[in-house]
C-alpha cells in the first residue's frame, strides 16, 4: 500500500505559510478528475446491469420465470427458452476447464518449481502467446481447418468403439441419428479449453511464486523429492489460490463469444452427446442479435444479463480467493 | 557427545526406485503440458502464415471488399485494415487517459478507503466480463439512440480495454518508491505536479507497455463491434456516423461463408490481425525492456 496519503502537502507537514495558502484549483480539479475515472468502472459495471436489464424487461414479461427456462426457442412458435443454451455454456465451459486445469497447473509448476529462470522467460513467452492469437482465428481455424480433420480422424472411431458402452456412449458415442459432427459441443470446449489455459496458467504461477522459499529448502531438507515438496509444501500453500484461478478460467470459457459461436454447431438441442451441436448463450447472441427484433431482441439481450451475472458471480469469487491466498502468504 | 551422526551412514544421494520414478514421472508430465499446449498454437500460426501469406498483397490490403462468390484474388480488405485501424486508435484515446487517471486515484489519491478498494477489486472483476456484454451494453444505450457507427464500436472496446489500462497502471504506480514522492513535495510541489511530473514520467514506459497490450487485445475482439458498427463492405472513413467494419468482424463473417474466395480472405484478413497484435507485443515488450534497463 502506498504511503503517499501521508506526505500530502496539505496535510500537517506544511509550514505555516503553506497550511494558509488554499491548494491550487488545478490541484483540486485534478483530483477530482481522477477520482471521477476511478468511478466510471463502477458506473459501466451497474449500468451495463441496468440499460440490458431495462432493454429485456419484454423477454421476462412475455415468458415468465418458466418460460426463460424452458427449452424452447424459436422465432416461428414466438417462444423463446434460454435453458439450451445455459446448458450448452456449462457443458463447454466444464469441458474446457478439464481439459484446461492440469495443463495450466502443469507448466506453472513447470516453469515455478522445474526451469531455471533463464528457460522459464521463453516458456512464459509462449504460453502468453495463445492469448495473443485473437479469438475469431481460433474459430476460423477450428471451424475451416480442426473441425474437419476431427470429425473422421478422432471423433468418428471414438464414437463407434464406445457405441453402447453405458456412460461413456452416452458422452462420446454417436448421437441417435448414428453421427457424430465436427462443428460440437467438444470442439467448443477443446478451442476453449486451449484459450484459456493462459490466464489459469500465469494466475496459478503468481499464487506459487509466493510459497515461502524456506518451506521449500526445509522439505528439500528432509530429503523429499520434488514431487513430494510440491505435494507437501506447494500445494497446501496455493489451493485456494489455484481454485481462484480455476474459476477465473471458468468465468473466461463461459464468456467467450466468437470461437464458440463459430465451432459449436449451432443447434438449439440438450443432449448428453458431446461430438453433436450445442449452442452456448454467448454464441446465440453473436449469431443472432444482428437480425433479431422484437421479443427475439428483448430476449437475447436478457440471456447477455444472465451471462453477465453468472461471469461476475465466478469472477467476483475467483478474485475474492486469489486475494485472500495472497494476503494469506503475505501474513505467513 | 555420544549420540553425533556418523558420517559413514548418512546417504546424501538421491532417493531410488518407486520415490525417483514417481518424481521424473511428474517432470515428464509438466513437460507434456507445455507441449500440448503449444501443439495447436503451431497449427494456428502455421495455418494462418501458410495461407495467409498466399494472398496478402498491398493490393490485399487497401482494395475494397468484393462480392462473397468473387475468387480469391479478387478485391481484398482495405475497408477493414482502415475500419480497425481507426476504431481501434478511438478506443484508444478514449480508455487510455481515463484508465490512468483512475489507477492515478486509486494509487495516489485513495489511500486504504473501502472505496478505492472496491474500485480496485471491481476492475479487476471488469477484465472478466465477457466482451460480447460491452458490445450489448453500448446497442442498448448507444445504438438504440444514435445508430451504428464506428464510435459506438470504439466506446465498446474502451470498455473492455479501461480494466487493463488500469490494473496494468496501477502495479507500475505502486512501483514509484515515496522518497521520489516526498523530496518533491518537500520542493513545495502540488499534488497533481509531483504526480504529472515525477511519479508518471518515472514508469511512463511501464504504463506505455500495459496499455499496447490492451490495444492488441482490442484490435482482435470481434463480439463488442458485432452490433456497434454493423459490418458492412464498404469503406467508411468518418468513424463518428454511419456503419463500418473491422478486420475481426470481416473474418467472422467470412468464416461462414461456404465460399473459397471469401474464406481466403478470411485467411488474409486474420494474417494481418496477427501481425497487428505482433507488432504491438513486441512494442510492448521493448518498451519494458528499456525500462529494465534503465531501473537496473
Amino acid at each position: 500500500m502506498s504511503n503517499s496519503a501521508r506526505a500530502d502537502p496539505a496535510g500537517n507537514a506544511a509550514s505555516a505559510r503553506a497550511l494558509r495558502r488554499p491548494r491550487p484549483l488545478g490541484d483540486r480539479v485534478f483530483q477530482v478528475l481522477a477520482l471521477v475515472s476511478g468511478l466510471l468502472v463502477l458506473a459501466i459495471l451497474v449500468l451495463i446491469l441496468a440499460s440490458t436489464t431495462q432493454q429485456s424487461t419484454s423477454w421476462f414479461s412475455h415468458e415468465g420465470i418458466s418460460g426463460i427456462f424452458s427449452t424452447t426457442w424459436s422465432v416461428q412458435k414466438d417462444q423463446f427458452g434460454a435453458l439450451t443454451f445455459i446448458y450448452g455454456t456449462v457443458i463447454t465451459a466444464l469441458i474446457a476447464v478439464i481439459l484446461a486445469v492440469p495443463l495450466s497447473v502443469g507448466i506453472a509448476l513447470l516453469l515455478t518449481e522445474v526451469v531455471p529462470y533463464r528457460w522459464s522467460r521463453p516458456i512464459v513467452y509462449v504460453v502468453d502467446l495463445l492469448a495473443v492469437v485473437p479469438s475469431v482465428v481460433w474459430g476460423l481455424w477450428g471451424i475451416l481447418v480442426f473441425a474437419p480433420w476431427v470429425q473422421p480422424h478422432v471423433y468418428a472411431p471414438i464414437a463407434a468403439g464406445l457405441k453402447g458402452v453405458p456412460v461413456l456412449g452416452n458422452l462420446f458415442g454417436p448421437s441417435t441419428g448414428g453421427a457424430v459432427y465436427g462443428a460440437s459441443l467438444f470442439t467448443a470446449g477443446l478451442i476453449l479449453a486451449v484459450m484459456i489455459t493462459p490466464i489459469i496458467t500465469s494466475l496459478s504461477r503468481e499464487v506459487i511464486a509466493t510459497v515461502p522459499a524456506i518451506d521449500r529448502e526445509g522439505a528439500y531438507a528432509l530429503g523429499a523429492t520434488r514431487l513430494e515438496m510440491i505435494r507437501g509444501v506447494v500445494w497446501p500453500h496455493s489451493q485456494g489460490g489455484i481454485v481462484g484461478a480455476v474459476l477465473l478460467g471458468l468465468g473466461r470459457a463461459m464468456g467467450e463469444t466468437i470461437a464458440a459461436a463459430l465451432v459449436i454447431g449451432s443447434s438449439t438441442q440438450i443432449t448428453s452427446h458431446l461430438f453433436t451441436p450445442g449452442y452456448s448463450m454467448p454464441a446465440v447472441i453473436a449469431n443472432q442479435f444482428g437480425e433479431a427484433f422484437g421479443v427475439q431482441r428483448s430476449a437475447l439481450l436478457g440471456i447477455g444479463v444472465l451471462l453477465f451475472v453468472l461471469t461476475i458471480i465466478v469472477n467476483v469469487l475467483a478474485r475474492a480467493a486469489v486475494a485472500r491466498s495472497m494476503a494469506r502468504q503475505r501474513g505467513a | 557427545m555420544a549420540t553425533a551422526i556418523r558420517p559413514d551412514k548418512t546417504d546424501l544421494r538421491e532417493p531410488r526406485g518407486w520415490r525417483r520414478a514417481k518424481d521424473r514421472i511428474a517432470t515428464v508430465l509438466m513437460v507434456i503440458a507445455f507441449v500440448i499446449v503449444i501443439i495447436p498454437l503451431g497449427f494456428v500460426l502455421g495455418t494462418v502464415i501458410a495461407k495467409g501469406a498466399s494472398i496478402i498483397s498491398a493490393q490485399f490490403l487497401t482494395s475494397s471488399i468484393p462480392y462473397n462468390v468473387a475468387p480469391a484474388n479478387v478485391g481484398g480488405m482495405g475497408p477493414a485494415v482502415l475500419g480497425t485501424i481507426l476504431i481501434t486508435a478511438l478506443a484508444t484515446v478514449l480508455a487510455v487517459p481515463i484508465g490512468i487517471l483512475a489507477a492515478i486515484y486509486i494509487n495516489e489519491y485513495g489511500g486504504n478507503q473501502f472505496l478505492t478498494r472496491l474500485i480496485r477489486f471491481m476492475a479487476d472483476v471488469m477484465t472478466g466480463v465477457p466482451s460480447i456484454i460491452m458490445g450489448l451494453f453500448i446497442f442498448a444505450i448507444w445504438v438504440i439512440h444514435f445508430g451504428y457507427s464506428g464510435l459506438a464500436g470504439a466506446f465498446a472496446l474502451g470498455c473492455l480495454m479501461l480494466p487493463l489500462v488500469i490494473r496494468s497502471s496501477e502495479e507500475m504506480l505502486r512501483l514509484v518508491p515515496d522518497s521520489l514522492r516526498e523530496g518533491s513535495y518537500a520542493l513545495g510541489a502540488s499534488k497533481a505536479r509531483v504526480t504529472l511530473t515525477v511519479v508518471l514520467p518515472a514508469v511512463l514506459s511501464g504504463i506505455v507497455s500495459g496499455s499496447l497490450l490492451a490495444v492488441a487485445r482490442a484490435a482482435g475482439e470481434t463480439a463488442p463491434v458485432l452490433f456497434t458498427i454493423f459490418t458492412v463492405t464498404t469503406a467508411n472513413p468518418n468513424v463518428f456516423s454511419g456503419a463500418n467494419t473491422t478486420l475481426a468482424a470481416q473474418i467472422f463473417a467470412n468464416a461462414s461463408q461456404p465460399y473459397v474466395g471469401a474464406q481466403d480472405r478470411g485467411w488474409g484478413a486474420a494474417l494481418t490481425l496477427v501481425v497487428i497484435a505482433f507488432i504491438l507485443l513486441v512494442a510492448a515488450r521493448l518498451v519494458t525492456g528499456r525500462v529494465a534497463r534503465v531501473s537496473r
